[in-house]
């Protein structure tokens, strides 16, 4: 994987979500691309709305599962999926703006909903080169 | 796996004897070859929720037994309030309820032949299906608390089918206890829009027909004869559930060490059933039960109306409705005692044997229909609780298939127009709005659920009944 970027990990029966990048905040970003791909083509999303949101949690894996699962939560309440993330965070608190459209089934070709961020394979840490990687299970 | 992990009992169970931090031993049951080709983290998964808190008698996994959250997905454990017993918001899942219902049609498959495009169309037309596809009932505050509490019987009450489907659904279509003062905003939101509708991924709606009869009797007690034509329904309780399993999930997980609890892995999240956080997630979770019973309800009415269009006249009247995600509380009886137990079961069909008081008194001698549901395109089970299921795993048995391969694997693997045109040509009409999810869900991407239902049966967690293959799909 290069830095920044993104992959899936292999589950029996979901997918897992891996970001990597130079700053925590760049890893966190390229964990949420990771978790759109499962739904649909990156370069099948306009990024023409976006939506502000935040999160605060004790430590870095439960800010992950938080802010993965604040995605979740605003794709499924505004029937839209996002293609473009832009990541803050200070201490334990993360500020974002996501950016992309309403679904569209015929555009989209959405393959699956995303449930949850998982507990599973929960990982935020800093490699010995100094990059940050974020990954976890998500269920769909 | 290694089988010398393993104490072998019998042909089909597997014993991990208690070591450690184990409270009690786990088996596995599973012939030989389903248990080596087993991932090792149903192992270690089953190990871990045999060091819970309260756990009684084993920790179990099914035949079908997979990597989930903590518990195993094919897992099966009881806890006794009284001894400290835990109720684990991973060891339900994040669709809770989700589950499988049958339906008749007085139909044969013959019929259907006749008219499998129109009815496909007429299905897939009044059944949402699909990522962000929203239903025709919108539900306010009110509304929404009424069918929190009520469930099916919510459902039948606004004119969504009738009182005698009440009577062949699990907890006659009315889980009690249900609390939605538990029910958090953001879970109601997600919901707000999704009532009836099938949802997505393995989720599907699907007529089939009998191909096969393996236990005559009970098929008779079940009213089900060769050809006959079904209609199966595997959805669960969409949004809200899943809103509810994410909000326990990170509550039970950050809160156990205050309950003295050691988690030997934070996903193995739990709560003691006699906590404030065990209390509400029951009444959350109990809600969530309802919501998905409602949520198969509605999509049963949708469907009788396709039917009626098609087929008018058409009767579908229930033949059962199982939930696979959830946590009962149950009487087990053992050494001639009963227990009241918190029965967890992630991705396992409850399966009462003959005789069981809470099965209708139609079903009570044939005991409870299991229904087992296949992949995309692949056959699907009905099985029957057995009297020996309550000793092997407090009455438990399978639930699917299971992936084989990856989603990304699947769409490496084939395109979705190549497995809808294949299915077409062994005479299944697929239906889905997303070609992607269809060939992520392509029949070879799962594994063969004929080798689970036969260990099912021979370790006696259920007897099998029929064989289903599909005619219809229509897939999230």
């Amino acid at each position: 994987m290069t830095t920044p970027g993104w992959e899936h990990l292999e589950h029996g029966a979901d997918i897992g979500v891996r970001g990597c990048g130079a700053s925590l905040a760049e890893a966190f970003t390229q964990a949420a691309l990771s978790m759109s791909s499962i739904v649909t083509d990156l370069d099948k999303i306009d990024a023409s709305e976006s939506v502000d949101i935040e999160c605060e949690a004790p430590d870095f894996e439960l800010l992950l599962v938080d802010w993965l699962n604040e995605i979740v939560y605003q794709m499924a309440t505004r029937n839209m999926l996002f293609g473009r993330f832009d990541v803050q965070i200070n201490d334990h608190r993360l500020l974002a703006r996501l950016y992309g459209e309403t679904a569209d089934p015929g555009k989209h070709q959405p393959a699956v909903e995303i449930k949850g961020a998982t507990f599973t394979e929960l990982k935020v840490y800093q490699t010995d080169a100094g990059d940050w990687v974020a990954q976890c299970v998500v269920d769909v | 796996m290694k089988l010398d992990l393993f104490k072998q009992r019998d042909d089909y169970s597997w014993e991990i004897p208690a070591r450690g931090s184990m409270r009690v031993p786990a088996i596995i049951y599973a012939d030989r070859a389903l248990i080596e080709a087993m991932d090792d983290k149903v192992y270690q998964q089953v190990v871990n929720v045999a060091t819970l808190p309260g756990i009684v008698d084993y920790a179990y996994a099914m035949p079908d037994a997979h990597w989930g959250y903590g518990f195993p997905i094919g897992g099966v454990a009881a806890f006794d309030a009284d001894a400290g017993g835990v109720i684990s918001a991973g060891g339900v899942g994040f669709d809770i309820s989700c589950g499988v219902r049958c339906l008749h049609t007085g139909l044969v498959a013959d019929d259907i032949a006749l008219a499998r495009d129109a009815l496909a169309e007429e299905l897939y037309q009044r059944v949402p299906a699909g990522v962000g596809s929203t239903g025709h009932i919108h539900l306010g505050a009110k509304e929404m608390d009424a069918m929190l509490n009520g469930g099916a019987k919510w459902a039948v009450s606004r004119g969504y089918g009738s009182l005698e489907d009440l009577e062949r659904i699990e907890e006659r279509g009315c889980m009690r206890g249900a609390d939605p003062a538990q029910v958090s905003e953001k879970a109601r939101h997600r919901q707000r829009n999704e009532m009836g509708t099938l949802g997505s991924g393995n989720h599907y709606l699907e007529v089939q027909y009998i191909d096969r009869i393996y236990d005559e009797p009970i098929a008779a007690a079940f009213g089900l004869r060769q050809g006959d034509a079904l209609v199966s329904i595997h959805c669960g309780s969409r949004g809200l559930g899943h809103q509810i399993g994410t909000e326990f999930l990170r509550l039970m997980a950050t809160t156990a060490s205050q309950h003295g609890i050691v988690l030997p892995d934070r996903e193995l999240a739990c709560a003691p059933i006699k906590s404030d956080t065990g209390q509400s997630y029951l009444g959350a979770m109990r809600a969530a039960i309802n919501c998905a019973l409602a949520n198969r309800q509605i999509i049963t009415h949708l469907t009788r109306q396709a039917f009626e269009v098609i087929f008018p006249g058409s009767r579908l009247p229930l033949l059962y409705d199982v939930s696979h995600n959830t946590c009962k509380l149950e009487t087990h009886r053992k050494d001639g005692r009963a227990r009241q137990l918190y029965v967890h079961r992630k991705g396992a069909t409850r399966a009462f044997g003959p005789g069981h008081a809470e099965l209708p008194a139609d079903l009570r001698e044939a005991g409870q229909p299991v229904l087992i549901g296949g992949s995309m395109g692949t056959c699907s089970y009905i099985l029957a609780g057995t009297a020996e299921s309550e000793q092997r795993a407090f009455s438990s048995a399978c639930h699917g298939a299971g992936r084989a391969m990856s989603r990304r694997q699947a769409t490496r693997q084939w395109r979705g127009r190549e497995v809808v045109d294949e299915l077409r040509r062994q005479g299944i009409i697929v239906r889905s709005p997303s070609l992607r999810g269809v060939a992520e869900e392509a029949p070879s991407a799962y594994k063969d659920v004929a080798a689970v239902v036969d260990a099912a049966d021979r370790a006696g967690l259920a007897r099998k009944v029929a064989r289903v293959r599909p005619l219809v799909c229509v897939k999230g």
